[in-house]
């Protein structure tokens, strides 16, 4: 390399006084909630993408002819370490530029990574993925939205569900079925879609906390551009993986595409075990200590063990799938954490005075939620399967549609 | 896993790994217990030529490493001593090493122990917990009472391992200052120990007693106001160790039971084509991953002496302590009826990891500590 690379260091220092001149302090008061974002956050977050572009600090792992900065892990570790206490595109790093621009950067062709890659880097562009469909959740290669051929373009129609910020986004990452006579991974392809469109009826889905971060979306003959093709035809498959990749990684917490740190999940801002000890007034309590020990323990060794995967993962010592190890402590952690928040809660976690007062909110209605952390992002189940096949080797599991035509598959009603 | 180890601590593993199998392989271990358990003399003096008493004492003592690194490559070889049940007072004698190496700021000195100790010729215990105590380093019943130029201590000593075998002990004792740590040689008049039975047959605990034992005023290690300092470090080796150890423990008990679930057929499958057993298998894969991740972090923290470092003992003790057992029960699990019978090796892996998780602070303990040191 001709230029060499800034020094860790330097770089923090560089950050350090860009951030202070540039980005808004935090507002310690402003409740960050990481289920329900406000529709104000979403201009701010392109907003405050557009300033780290324009500042040289966004999509500090993506090359430089994509908009990037070109470089390391550590330095975008570092400047996630001093961007803590300011404002930053929280909201762009999940699926945008960590699961759909990693995947496009990977897999994409030129003109995409210079349109969509750029276009998510600089802030002008959100990205969001269309895979999941109703009829099957782990069973994602068994999708059955259509994608016909139509000269310069191709023709979709069918139905998504489970797209993360898919209303906030522009365009969505599509897992489409091209040929119905190969077996269910070869007749797929990838293509780039506009999100909102005549043709597309988008809506969102209600969670049980109230929450609707979720979308579905039903295709009727949305005509999209044949260079949206990523990859190549029937190929679909082999694009899906890297960006389910992408996505354990992003996940798993695993990412060198986020910037900035969001408060762990299934916590309101603010609310930590030691803080809700100390409120509902059992803080010399043994067994809550003792709850709260292990909490804390349980969210060091997580940090560590993606630290850990990450540095195999990169010398390349370990298996690509070993970033469902990641996902897997990503479901444990967290979900004890809810368990420890409901005890330590413990009457208080059901009911709220109007003003708020109470856990109601911040404790039992997170509850409701627990199993969220095993089941998005691909189920833990799944991750148990990949852990066991790919990387302890064990015998895949038995699949009656190997093989087999897609449409000659049996499928549920 | 060595994923940030350099090339001669690599090799370094390798090499301690290789003497213990020529050495002293699980059957020689077994061999071992049928006649009575504890360690060979000759292994210690060996492993003490190697170094495994040297890593943590200066180099104006003649200790030190290769590496530049003591305690990592110390963890090393505690790993490499759960991997094969090792017999041998690694834990011990080192414990003691680091206290008399952490006094010496503050007190006499006693580099002559700590070149025996480092000879392998001399054991050294820490007599630390008392009869039907629990872990209270800092809190003896034990006293040292001043009569002229020296100390008269008086008290009952017990769980000390290696304390059949031990040359000296480093004894907690009140005085009118306050806590102080004495070295006393086993020989002293008024000592007597009494063997014990132990879990991990491989280790040797006794009682001890100190009726009513001089010793000199120098055989005081720092003094009453850096006790607890010294403790402390005693502590978080003690417990980086037995993590390094109970890892090299799991780390060989999953590997051998993967093997069974692929060698194992039942209704013309393998163990391993199982669903059910399949995902157990992913989840110890995954606790052991991140066993050693907090094991390595701990041990880094305790050798560069990171301002962290209490808590991430503390977060490695809790986290291995609890999911070390868990995974090895689970294991035996997978052997089915096999995995509870003598002639099986879990049960020597069992012992080895439960002796490791119950002593110098249960998880319980830990956890406790750590909401202490996070000012809960």
């Amino acid at each position: 390399m001709s230029d060499q690379m800034e020094s860790v260091e330097d770089f923090r220092m560089r950050a350090r006084a860009w951030l202070a001149d540039n980005m808004p302090k935090l507002d310690p008061n402003k409740e960050y909630n990481t289920n329900r974002v406000a529709d104000r956050e979403w201009v701010e977050h392109r907003e405050l993408q557009k300033k780290l572009f324009a500042g040289g600090f966004a999509g500090l792992c993506f090359p430089k002819e994509y908009g990037g900065q070109g470089l390391s892990l550590a330095h975008q570790q570092a400047f996630t370490e001093e961007s803590i206490a300011y404002e930053m595109p929280l909201r762009l790093n999940v699926p945008s530029l960590s699961i759909c621009s990693g995947m496009l950067l990977d897999m994409g062709s030129e003109e995409q990574k210079q349109k969509y890659l750029r276009g998510a880097i600089s802030g002008e562009i959100i990205l969001c993925q269309f895979l999941s469909e109703p009829s099957g959740g782990s069973d994602l290669a068994g999708l059955l939205t259509r994608a016909q051929r139509d000269g310069d373009t191709y023709v979709i129609n069918g139905q998504k569900c489970w797209s993360t910020y898919a209303y906030a986004a522009d365009f969505a990452t599509c897992l489409v079925r091209t040929d119905w006579d190969a077996p269910k991974h070869r007749g797929l392809s990838m293509i780039i879609v506009p999100v909102h469109d005549d043709a597309t009826h988008l809506q969102r889905v209600r969670m049980v906390d109230g929450s609707d971060e979720f979308c579905e979306e039903y295709f009727t003959d949305l005509v999209v551009p044949a260079a949206n093709l990523v990859g190549t035809e029937n190929d679909g498959w082999t694009v899906g993986q890297r960006q389910l990749f992408y996505e354990r990684q992003a996940v798993g917490g695993g990412s060198p595409y986020t910037s900035g740190r969001a408060p762990s999940r299934g916590s309101s801002a603010g609310l930590t075990l030691e803080n809700l000890a100390r409120e509902v007034g059992k803080d010399k309590d043994e067994a809550t200590r003792e709850l709260v020990g292990w909490q804390n323990a349980l969210d060091t060794v997580n940090y560590q063990l993606i630290k850990r995967v990450t540095v195999g993962m990169t010398s390349g010592e370990y298996p690509a799938m070993s970033s469902s190890m990641m996902r897997l402590a990503h479901a444990e952690i967290p979900q004890n954490k809810m368990d420890a928040m409901l005890e330590i809660a413990g009457d208080e976690a059901v009911t709220s005075t109007v003003e708020g007062d109470g856990y109601l909110r911040s404790v039992g209605v997170q509850y409701l939620m627990r199993q969220g952390a095993s089941l998005g992002g691909g189920s833990a189940e799944m991750s148990k399967n990949m852990i066991s096949e790919r990387v302890l080797m064990m015998p895949r599991e038995m699949a009656a549609d190997r093989d087999v035509p897609f449409r000659e598959i049996r499928r549920g009603r | 896993m060595d994923l940030e180890l350099s090339e001669e601590q690599k090799l370094f593993r390798n090499t301690t790994a290789k003497f213990l199998d020529d050495k002293i392989p699980v059957e020689k271990v077994r061999e071992l217990n049928k006649a009575g358990g504890g360690f060979p003399a000759e292994l210690w003096e060996q492993g003490a030529e190697l170094g495994w008493a040297a890593l943590l004492v200066p180099e104006d003592l003649g200790g030190g490493s290769i590496s530049g690194n003591g305690f990592q490559d110390l963890a090393i070889v505690a790993e490499e001593f759960g991997r094969l049940v090792t017999p041998a007072p690694l834990i011990p004698v080192n414990t003691v090493i680091a206290g008399l190496v952490e006094g010496a700021a503050t007190g006499a000195d006693h580099s002559e122990t700590i070149e025996g100790l480092m000879s392998g010729e001399l054991v050294g215990a820490w007599a630390a917990y008392e009869p039907k105590g629990h872990w209270d380093p800092l809190n003896p019943s034990t006293t040292a009472a001043k009569n002229g130029g020296n100390y008269v201590i008086t008290g009952v000593k017990d769980r000390v391992e290696a304390g059949d075998v031990a040359g000296v002990f480093l004894v907690s004792a009140k005085t009118e200052n306050g806590v102080a740590l004495f070295m006393v040689p086993a020989d002293a008049a008024g000592v007597t120990t009494e063997l014990v039975d132990s879990l991990d047959f491989t280790r040797h605990h006794a009682l001890v007693r100190f009726d009513g034992v001089t010793v000199p005023a120098e055989a005081m290690v720092g003094n009453e106001n850096s006790t607890a300092e010294i403790v402390e470090r005693m502590f978080l080796v003690a417990n980086a160790l037995q993590c390094a150890e109970m890892n090299g423990v799991i780390n060989r008990v999953f590997e051998f039971t993967v093997q069974w679930a692929f060698d194992r057929y039942s209704f013309g499958r393998p163990l391993a084509s199982y669903q059910a057993l399949k995902h157990r298998f992913s989840d110890m894969r995954t606790w052991i991953e991140i066993c050693n991740a907090t094991a390595d972090e701990a041990v880094k923290a305790v050798n560069n002496r990171s301002q962290d470092a209490s808590r991430l003992v503390s977060v490695a003790k809790a986290y291995i302590g609890t999911k070390s057992v868990q995974v090895i029960q689970d294991c035996v699990q997978m052997h089915g009826g096999l995995g509870v019978t003598w002639e099986h090796d879990c049960h020597l892996y069992l012992r080895r990891a439960t002796t490791d998780r119950q002593l110098f602070g249960t998880p319980a303990d830990h956890k406790r500590r750590i909401a202490d040191l996070i000012g809960l």
